[in-house]
């Protein structure tokens, strides 16, 4: 059957409960609502559904809702909700299951410039083995479009000699590549 | 003391100071940090935020690097909370299951042997070099600097992985900073989040965070922040806003200054937030 929340309809996955605890082990089916996760959660102002909240949906089996809402990008993972539950249940491993199986489903993000991000940092790890700031961030502006903000500081940044400008590949840079396919390319193809 | 070292990406560019506190400390206190092979990055938050196994793999591919220099230290040490959480991380799913070993086994391959301790270096300077050695060393106590210590989340949570001390109360960097002689304030803030990567595509959510953080350092009584990660800091000395930003340092940057080693000026020159004027008007410049 279908639920009615105050603000979406939603499309019920009667199973999406189970399918957590058996891709995640975490027993999302614990929860009584205490409410710990979202009072810890430093960024439960900027979420449209705070941790709490996430844990009723997938009761609910609001797998739809959840793999479209801005919550499982701007969860920062910093484990605060986990370290708190009195009832142990790793949000943060639920929010990672969320946000892979969003990119996989290739669903509309609401929250584009924090995927685009993840997956251009992924990229530069891809291929230079390591991290190289420059192209990384030169990319994120390229593709967010986002052109102006931060100037200041990355200048500041570069003339601090923070920032390097030429990249370094690793040696075993090939085994890092079967990595990616073996993984992210896998699993996302040609949403990738 | 020989150990294996993962420096992490950020060491040649947003830590170097980070990175040259590190090597100035370490060869004061006779600790050698010898660098493994052809290391990789460890996936950082990105990785395992857009998929979980890649989180895992990247990781688990330096630790087959240092298994695979048995004639290094088998203590595999990392001075970034960052990368000593993802490779916690990878040890933990490799050590406690078996599927999850199988898989990363294959998708890294290499045969993992459990041989390789992952540890933070915060944690070998607190408990693994004597308090007398380290007070031994002090030329300069800080006693007029007062600090609060901010641990941020990545070395002590999750707590079943990262296997340190209380992860609400952590005592580590007080500890060590206590023997530089340093008035610690107490405060509750010391593992809020602050923001981590969100700095990059939301500003003004982290710039928010930061503020709050330094309102509750200014009301423990501090007049700087001390930290060991590289986005702690990052975040905390480019989102202050106001016009008296606190300075943002290092562990190891103090712990050199107390010990009064060369080189300090080119840390300073490094922070976007100058320190000098509060380092040398307390007589550490």
């Amino acid at each position: 059957m279908d639920y009615q929340l105050s603000n979406c309809a939603i499309k019920s996955a009667p199973d999406f409960s189970n399918e957590i605890i058996g891709e995640t082990g975490v027993r999302v089916d614990r929860c009584y609502q205490c409410m710990t996760c979202t009072l810890g959660c430093p960024v439960a102002e900027a979420m449209d559904y705070p941790p709490n909240q996430v844990m009723r949906l997938i009761d609910l089996g609001a797998r739809e809702v959840l793999l479209g809402s801005k919550t499982i990008w701007m969860c920062v993972s910093c484990e605060n909700c986990f370290a708190r539950c009195p009832n142990e249940i790793d949000t943060g491993a639920v929010m990672d299951y969320l946000r892979e199986e969003a990119t996989a489903a290739g669903v509309k993000v609401p929250e584009e410039r924090i995927q685009l991000l993840h997956r251009l940092f992924a990229e530069n790890i891809r291929a230079f083995g390591k991290v190289h700031e420059a192209t990384m961030l030169m990319n994120y502006k390229l593709k967010s479009r986002d052109f102006f903000s931060d100037m200041g500081l990355g200048l500041k940044l570069f003339l601090k000699g923070k920032i390097p400008l030429f990249p370094a590949k690793i040696a075993g840079l090939d085994k890092v590549k079967k990595i990616f396919g073996k993984t992210y390319d896998k699993k996302f193809g040609d949403k990738s | 003391m020989k150990l294996s070292y993962y420096p992490g990406c950020t060491v040649h560019s947003t830590a170097i100071e980070y990175s040259r506190s590190i090597d100035a400390v370490s060869q004061a206190l006779g600790i050698e940090l010898r660098e493994i092979e052809d290391w990789n990055c460890c996936g950082a938050a990105a990785a395992h935020s857009i998929h979980r196994d890649l989180g895992l793999a990247l990781p688990a591919r330096n630790i087959a690097q240092a298994q695979n220099q048995a004639e290094m230290s088998r203590d595999l040490v990392t001075s970034c909370p960052g990368c000593f959480n993802a490779l916690k991380r990878a040890d933990y799913a490799l050590k406690k299951d078996e599927d999850a070993r199988r898989e990363i086994e294959e998708i890294a391959d290499f045969h993992y042997s459990g041989e390789i301790n992952i540890r933070s270096l915060i944690e070998i300077l607190t408990n693994d070099i004597a308090a007398e050695t380290l007070r031994g060393k002090v030329k300069k106590p800080l006693e007029k600097l007062k600090l609060v210590c901010y641990y941020g989340c990545a070395l002590v949570r999750p707590h079943a992985v990262t296997g340190l001390e209380n992860p609400e109360n952590p005592m580590m960097m007080d500890t060590l900073m206590e023997l530089m002689g340093a008035d610690v304030r107490d405060w509750s803030y010391k593992t809020d989040c602050c923001g981590a990567d969100l700095a990059l595509t939301h500003a003004d959510l982290v710039t928010t965070i930061v503020g709050r953080l330094a309102d509750h350092a200014r009301e423990a009584g501090a007049d700087a922040f001390v930290t060991s990660c590289g986005l702690c800091q990052a975040n905390l000395d480019m989102r202050q806003s106001g016009p008296d930003p606190l300075p943002v340092f290092y562990f190891t940057e103090l712990m050199g200054t107390a010990m009064d080693l060369p080189g300090r000026d080119g840390w300073w020159r490094k922070h976007i937030i100058n320190p000098m004027s509060l380092l040398s008007g307390l007589g550490y410049a």
